[in-house]
């Protein structure tokens, strides 16, 4: 009491003593100054609270969903070597693929193989492509013809990946089973598809790489007498490299976890490629068309889950790179 | 005011979730879970049923058969169908479930037209899906390379067929599709296919059907076993079901479902069965 008596005091005081009236004290009056309010955390602080409040527990709700989604995967797809004792060294190099008969007949090298074929070869065709189309949006083209552009890109990027496993189906396979005989199905049908996939999120990375090179550097090369082209390929594309590197990583990632178009189009025949056009099957091919057919904790399933597990490690792996390089680039 | 507007979103959500939590433990709904086969016929059936129990809530879903039985073993649904005995499936207690034969399906192994060949033995159909032959020359027609498509490991109608056919014999690894519709039109459109596939679904200009030893693919034929290649339709409960999941599987196997609704979508009735067969693939004749 005594404490708020004195803090009353105070008040009146420095309202006696201000020499710029004090809005809101003012209209309040020295005497209406309501000291529970001074005291007490305003409406601000409350707003404050809760604000912050909200924003742990949205994070926190991410991280309990993202460390529970790794363990949930872990869990069951290390069962496959601790329950089931299969070799991790077996899985990963034998190409017989039969859980259903055995711990002996689970390797996953097939689809670890064919995985990573589908995705480097559908890299290999989209980065030319995909430089180019940023080339030419952020070097020669007008503004209207950029932004065209772009919105063709974000619409590829629209379209649902069953559609373009449809259209695969429907007119590359018999294209390429016309021209190279067989049944179509293969990687080079899943290269296709995934190229298409893959083409635009590649070039809009490459696009914001190419636009953060500092436009004095192209204005310098000018001025030592370069060409539009050799500033391009000397200038321009060298600094954007880590960049684009990251662009094509990203488009890779993207590739790898693709699974409803590719299964369209792969075959699903566990077998070791021996061409492009003899079918295969990827992890994630697998995975889609398997999954339904299994009965938790028998060792197939588990099998299934070891493929996940394999999957979720290489996108680990891939964003770690992603990491690498933007680093390398930065020095 | 931005405090009030999260918050209110923020009860919302709760609000749902709760919703969403409390409306899957009412107990009038039925879930039925399982092979895609027999989705199609519990759905239309759920449906009608609907119309004449109108307090009833049925909710039929896909996943395939090991989803089916795995998730009624755990009593996570109601019913789980499956193509397949409950037996013949690993990690399965089939102790535990009782079954229900709903209806018959047949299966016929189909070609593309292009082969040449419109009968085959059993014998040839299991070296062909066993890789021994590998020309359909070798069967008498043209000089076509054999090129095998199956069914996805594990899928009830690949189970039912290898039973049948291939006598615990591996299949050759080859190509692999998890749908009817996959199958069919792979087989439709590429020379030198075989494949097989569901009764109602095996239908397509470039599609031959084959009749084994000489025996076509009909419907009569399956009656009397004479074609052997089918299989039936399970729906599984955990023990006993309960007094709304049982009256549903009563609707399923009554009347009105058996004669009209199972013969439009393409499969047999259970009553049409002049022989039964059980899970070790032992065929009875009815009534003896």
């Amino acid at each position: 009491m005594n404490d708020k008596d004195k803090l009353k005091e105070v008040v009146d005081q420095a309202i006696a003593d201000q020499q710029v009236p004090h809005v809101k004290l003012k209209k309040m009056g020295p005497s209406s100054v309501d000291i529970e309010k001074l005291t007490k955390p305003s409406k601000e602080t409350h707003q404050e609270y809760w604000g912050k409040g909200l924003t742990y527990f949205a994070i926190g709700l991410i991280i309990v969903l993202v460390v529970s989604i790794i363990g949930f995967v872990g869990y069951h797809g290390l069962a496959t070597f601790i329950d089931n004792h299969v070799n991790v060294f077996h899985f990963l190099t034998s190409t017989d693929w039969d859980p259903g008969e055995g711990k002996n007949h689970v390797g996953a090298a097939v689809m670890i193989v064919t995985s990573f074929a589908v995705t480097l070869l559908a890299a290999l065709v989209a980065t030319p492509f995909a430089v180019a189309i940023a080339l030419y949006m952020t070097e020669y083209s007008s503004k209207k013809g950029a932004s065209f552009l772009q919105s063709v890109t974000e619409l590829l990027v629209g379209i649902p990946s069953v559609v373009y496993g449809f259209l695969g189906l429907t007119i590359i396979i018999p294209v390429i089973r016309t021209l190279f005989g067989g049944t179509g199905f293969g990687i080079l049908a899943a290269t296709l598809v995934l190229f298409v996939m893959v083409l635009p999120t590649i070039t809009s990375l490459t696009v914001d790489s190419l636009k953060a090179v500092p436009s004095h550097f192209r204005k310098a090369s000018m001025a030592l007498g370069a060409t539009h082209w050799q500033t391009i390929y000397h200038v321009v594309l060298r600094v954007a490299t880590p960049r684009i590197l990251t662009a094509v990583i990203f488009g890779m990632a993207r590739a790898f976890g693709e699974a409803l178009a590719v299964q369209m189009v792969i075959g699903n025949a566990v077998l070791m490629p021996y061409n492009l056009v003899s079918p295969s099957a990827t992890l994630t091919s697998q995975l889609t068309s398997q999954m339904g057919n299994t009965v938790m904790g028998t060792l197939p399933n588990n099998a299934l889950w070891s493929l996940a597990l394999l999957l979720l490690i290489m996108s680990l792996v891939f964003n770690f790179l992603v990491k690498l390089i933007g680093k390398r680039g930065q020095k | 005011m931005k405090k009030h507007s999260i918050g209110k979103i923020l009860i919302l959500v709760l609000l749902m979730l709760a919703c969403v939590t409390g409306c899957a433990k009412d107990n009038s709904k039925i879930t039925i879970v399982g092979s895609s086969a027999l989705q199609l016929l519990a759905e239309q059936a759920g449906n009608d049923y609907r119309l004449t129990h109108p307090s009833s809530n049925i909710v039929v879903q896909g996943g395939g058969s090991g989803t089916g039985l795995s998730q009624v073993q755990v009593g996570a649904v109601q019913i789980g169908t499956s193509d397949v005995f409950a037996e013949t499936k690993k990690g399965i207690d089939a102790k535990k479930l009782k079954d229900y034969k709903v209806a018959v399906v047949g299966i016929v192994p189909i070609v593309n037209k292009g082969v040449g060949v419109k009968n085959v033995s059993m014998k040839q159909l299991r070296q062909i899906f066993t890789g021994k032959l590998t020309n359909w020359k070798q069967l008498g027609g043209k000089n076509v390379p054999i090129i095998v498509v199956n069914r996805s490991k594990g899928s009830g109608t690949r189970d039912s067929f290898e039973d049948i056919v291939l006598h615990k014999q591996k299949a050759i690894k080859s190509q692999e599709q998890d749908s009817n519709g996959a199958v069919k039109k792979i087989v439709d459109t590429t020379p030198g296919t075989i494949s097989y596939i569901s009764f109602p679904y095996a239908n397509g200009d470039n599609i031959q059907k084959l009749s084994i030893d000489g025996v076509k693919p009909t419907n009569k034929n399956i009656t009397t076993n004479k074609w052997q290649l089918w299989a039936y339709q399970h729906m599984y409960t955990k023990g006993k079901p309960d007094k709304k999941t049982k009256a549903f599987i009563k609707y399923m196997l009554g009347k009105k479902v058996q004669h009209d609704l199972v013969p439009k979508i393409g499969y047999l009735s259970i009553d049409d069965m002049k022989v039964t067969r059980d899970s070790d693939n032992r065929v009875i004749k009815v009534g003896k």
